[in-house]
């Protein structure tokens, strides 16, 4: 690692500072975040500030007649469509969802219009009458005639597979939505420049996506849209597109009333208003040889899009490419459609896709091991890939490759061919899932994304630049764990400026296990960059010297990783982390209620820059996964989620939550920094199919989650419950 | 309306039904306190009332007249939870950490992990899973002096061992990290996994 040369100055010149890499430093957010001085968006209150709020649509399709105004106006500032400066539509993939609704309304919860006032009370008080022409809704995804995207991936011959086949076997997997339940609500601050810009703070993932959105609505030039991440308390994808529309609100009433004004949504708007997790039913036709083999597989993913596009097309993409999940197969097709629906638009959330197709085929192949005969680890390891094998796209897997590694790791430190010849018949269960999760934007995103990070040279030592968020992920310290080794400077001498597009380039989106894989590896190179640029000063010295330096790299592609859009052919991901979760269930012979009662999790992760913080994402997404397996249930009634509180939508306690026994394995892929390849995802892709297939063990015949005690009831008679059913 | 607010007698003016929430957060200036939910069901409102952990998101402020509340601001930064909450990871995004902390102050000093799981049940985090929450609280009351987590903790609740994270000794040379046994001891058998959890339950 070059070493910039030793500065007078320096306590310890002759010592180069140990490095903070792999080291679990200290978190740059505790002390803050521990004392409670962190502040959250609603924790700030700026002078003349109004408090905003959103009126919806109560129905999920017709045409608006009227609204009535049923309160006193004076003091009130209402916003309407016909108030929009410029474009009403929130920028992202496809331009069709409204800010705000303009005579129709395609889902319950749509935006129609916006009321602030200085006194948060009046404001609630404020009575809104609208009058509807109603239009019948299409709420069913399978009823549902307008796909928002299709896709097809082919390898192989797929008849020629089943030829060679000795069993066929067929099989449906349902998985619900999922709310994210970021503590946190979202919310937003928007304030009106004396220039006629506007800045805003707020909760969210993306500043730059927030930036995007706001230009076209305000009809402004990008350097007059400032945004600014407030702390943020929890994401999840949550707030990876959704903040534009709260920013693009409370733009609205800022400008039309000349004040500040702050939107916060209660828990239950948040809930009934916000994006969720797609729900996906995904079929599976898979040949297999009487020792195990794959011959061919046949999978059909359909994913609920709800009212607008938003990030479906992309969640699709990457639930398709995950869809045979880690194993090698010849003869592969693999269908995809993301449909419209009159409900609420889905969105992102941790996983993005991949966690409901890799629930499908770890419960399929439980059930072909069942069909078989097999042990379900055989099984797995007789298929998973290897190095050298390829994907269903087509890519060929590298020395990293670790699906074996972690699986029999799993397998061993569980004791699971004990415990599962134990359990048989005592109401217990053990079962496991083997997955991957490829990190960064899918196929050729990152070329297009074209991201940037700065790093700047300042008295005390290097700022990093970047829009990249903490989200309680560990942005801020991974970032300079990473740029302190690179600079050879203290981790302390790093510091993270605020994500604020007036001061930080695009570094694309906080998402898609990317910050540390592909932001990381830019920020190295803008260090290596700065210490040719320092000529043998410390950036420190160099500050001093000569004022501020800021040096900048863009996103170089790796040579290596070919994508075709088209054909759905080549390298998806530049690297996938491979994982092998184990559950333990207990059924209660009464109440049929499934509890997780131990998780194991083995994880590759490339290279843990920051072990505690590596646990703490493994630690967490597991614990997520496990309630959308077992309890989280969104339940729409009518296209409107009915049970929009944390009393009736329960996320897992302390009490529900089981011992956890994690294992990070460390296998370096070849592109990001120190080998890391990305962790923030992962970890929800296996719980969910390890804690059915233990279910499955117990003796139930599960193959939707939620597996709430009414589906596991269901399942229970099981006359010829087990399989085999082609 | 005159109680005391972090060891200091205030009198605040109020209406008597408004949220004690809203009180601390407004009226006073103490945005330490968090809603999450004002419904009672995820904790990150939690203050201590006279020594209690309570909702101040469920209080009407008329309750709270002449009582002692301490709010997250009233540790001062200093307190040993405080720290460990920093050093083992329990605040990630950090939202639920002012209620969780809190909380944790009203077991007292080194409770067991079934103390740990019982009396956090009201508390909700959707980051961290829990786990680093249970090394925090164990963690906190090591001896003062050692500033990194140890790697030998104390027993702490009948058998049960208090993580280090220490055991995160990943090895520095890539290859295979097994941070293994970096979990609590309890994690290592899975017949202790079962007893805690309905040890805990138990304690309820
Ligand atoms: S805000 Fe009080 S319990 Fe959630
Ligand atoms: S740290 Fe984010 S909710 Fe607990």
């Amino acid at each position: 690692m070059p070493q910039p040369a030793v500065a007078a100055d320096d306590p310890s010149p002759s010592i180069p500072p140990t490095p903070a890499v792999g080291r679990s430093v200290p978190r740059k957010d505790a002390a803050e975040k521990v004392s409670g001085e962190a502040k959250y968006v609603d924790d700030l209150t700026l002078p003349g500030m109004l408090w905003g709020r959103t009126v919806r649509s109560t129905v999920p399709r017709a045409r608006i007649k009227a609204v009535r105004l049923c309160f006193d106006t004076a003091g009130f500032t209402v916003v309407d469509h016909t108030d929009i400066p410029g474009r009403n539509v929130v920028a992202l993939i496809e331009e069709d969802q409204p800010f705000l609704a303009a005579g129709e309304v395609r889902h319950i919860a749509e935006p129609i219009l916006l009321l602030a006032h200085e006194d948060r009370d009046t404001l609630m008080a404020a009575k809104v009458e609208i009058d509807y022409e109603i239009l019948p809704p299409v709420l069913d995804m399978l009823a549902s005639t307008e796909a928002l995207k299709r896709l097809s991936i082919d390898k192989g011959d797929l008849e020629a597979g089943f030829a060679e086949a000795d069993l066929v076997l067929e099989g449906e997997y349902r998985t619900g939505s999922q709310e994210h339940v970021y503590i946190e609500t979202n919310g937003m601050i928007a304030v009106p420049e004396p220039d006629g810009g506007i800045t805003l703070m707020g909760s969210l993932q993306c500043p730059y996506y927030v930036h995007k959105a706001i230009k076209p609505l305000m009809d402004l030039p990008g350097d007059r849209v400032r945004i600014v991440q407030a702390e943020t308390g929890g994401g999840f994808g949550g707030k990876e597109e959704y903040p534009s529309l709260i920013a693009g609100h409370a733009a609205l009433l800022a400008r039309k009333s000349g004040r500040p004004v702050k939107i916060v949504y209660d828990r239950g708007e948040d809930m009934w208003a916000t994006t969720k997790r797609h729900p996906a039913i995904v079929r599976h036709r898979t040949g297999v040889t009487r020792d195990g083999r794959l011959t061919a597989m046949e999978v059909d993913v359909v994913m609920d899009g709800g009212a607008y596009v938003t990030l479906s097309p992309v969640v699709l993409s990457r639930g398709c490419i995950h869809a045979a999940g880690a194993y090698r197969c010849d003869h592969v097709r693999i269908t995809g459609r993301a449909m419209r629906t009159d409900t609420p638009p889905n969105g992102a959330f941790r996983g993005f896709g991949a966690p409901q197709t890799l629930f499908a085929v770890e419960a399929h192949m439980d059930r072909i091991a069942e069909a078989l005969g097999m042990d379900p680890v055989e099984l797995r390891e007789r298929n998973a890939l290897r190095p050298g094998d390829t994907t269903a796209t087509g890519q060929e897997m590298q020395e990293d490759c670790a699906a074996l590694d972690v699986l029999r790791e799993a397998v061993e430190r569980t004791d699971f061919h004990r415990k599962r010849e134990e359990y048989r018949g005592t109401g217990r269960g053990i079962g496991l899932s083997l997955f991957f999760h490829g990190s960064g934007f899918t196929g050729s995103g990152e070329v297009r994304l074209a991201s940037r990070a700065a790093l700047e040279a300042t008295e005390t030592g290097v700022r990093i630049l970047v829009g990249s968020s903490e989200i309680g992920q560990g942005t801020r310290t991974m970032h300079a764990q990473i740029v302190a080794d690179a600079m050879g400077l203290p981790y302390e001498q790093v510091e993270t400026a605020l994500p604020d597009t007036a001061k930080v380039p695009d570094s694309g989106p906080t998402v898609a296990s990317r910050t540390c894989m592909v932001v990381g590896k830019i920020l190295q190179n803008c260090a290596a960059e700065m210490i040719s640029r320092l000529g043998g000063l410390t950036p420190m010295e160099y500050a001093r010297r000569h004022g501020p330096l800021v040096v900048s790299q863009d996103y170089v592609p790796p040579g290596d990783v070919k994508w075709d859009d088209d054909t759905y052919k080549g390298e998806a991901y530049a690297h996938y982390g491979w994982g092998c979760n184990v559950a333990e269930v207990e059924i209660d012979p009464d109440t049929f209620e499934a509890r997780c009662t131990a998780f194991t999790a083995v994880e590759d992760v490339g290279k843990a820059i920051h072990p505690v913080l590596v646990r703490g994402q493994i630690e967490g997404g597991s614990a997520q996964g496990i309630g959308w397996a077992l309890n989280e249930r969104v339940v729409l009634v009518e296209g409107a989620m009915a049970n929009a509180t944390l009393t009736n939508y329960t996320i897992p306690t302390t009490l529900d939550t089981p011992p956890m026994d994690i294992v990070i394995m460390e296998r370096p892929g070849k592109h990001g920094p120190h080998g890391a390849k990305g962790v923030g995802e992962m970890p929800i892709d296996g719980p969910a199919p390890a804690v059915v297939n233990a279910i499955r063990h117990a003796g139930l015949d599960v193959r939707e989650i939620p597996a709430t005690p009414e589906v596991l009831m269901a399942a229970a008679p099981s006359e010829e419950a087990a399989c085999a059913s082609s | 309306m005159r109680f005391e607010l972090n060891g200091q007698e205030v009198e605040v003016d109020a209406h008597p039904m408004r949220r004690l929430l809203d009180v601390l957060r407004v009226e006073c200036g103490l945005t330490g306190t968090k809603e999450g939910c004002g419904e009672g069901e995820c904790g990150a409102c939690t203050v201590l009332v006279d020594g209690e952990p309570v909702c101040s998101c469920l209080v009407p402020f008329a309750q709270a007249g002449g009582t002692s509340v301490v709010t997250i601001e009233g540790l001062g930064g200093k307190h040993p939870l405080q720290r460990a909450f920093g050093d083992h990871g329990g605040a990630q995004c950090g939202i639920c950490t002012p209620g969780m902390i809190l909380a944790a102050v009203a077991l007292g000093p080194n409770p067991t992990l079934e103390q740990v799981r019982v009396g956090l049940a009201g508390n909700l985090c959707r980051c961290t899973g829990y786990e680093a929450i249970y090394r925090s609280v164990l963690g906190a009351y090591e001896a003062v002096d050692d500033r990194r987590p140890a790697a030998e903790a104390p027993a702490v609740g009948g058998g049960s061992k208090a993580d280090g994270g220490a055991a995160f000794g990943t090895g520095a040379d890539g290859g295979r990290s097994d941070v293994a046994g970096a979990g609590r001891s309890r994690s290592n058998g899975s017949g202790a996994d079962a007893g805690a959890g309905s040890a805990g339950k138990a304690g309820l």
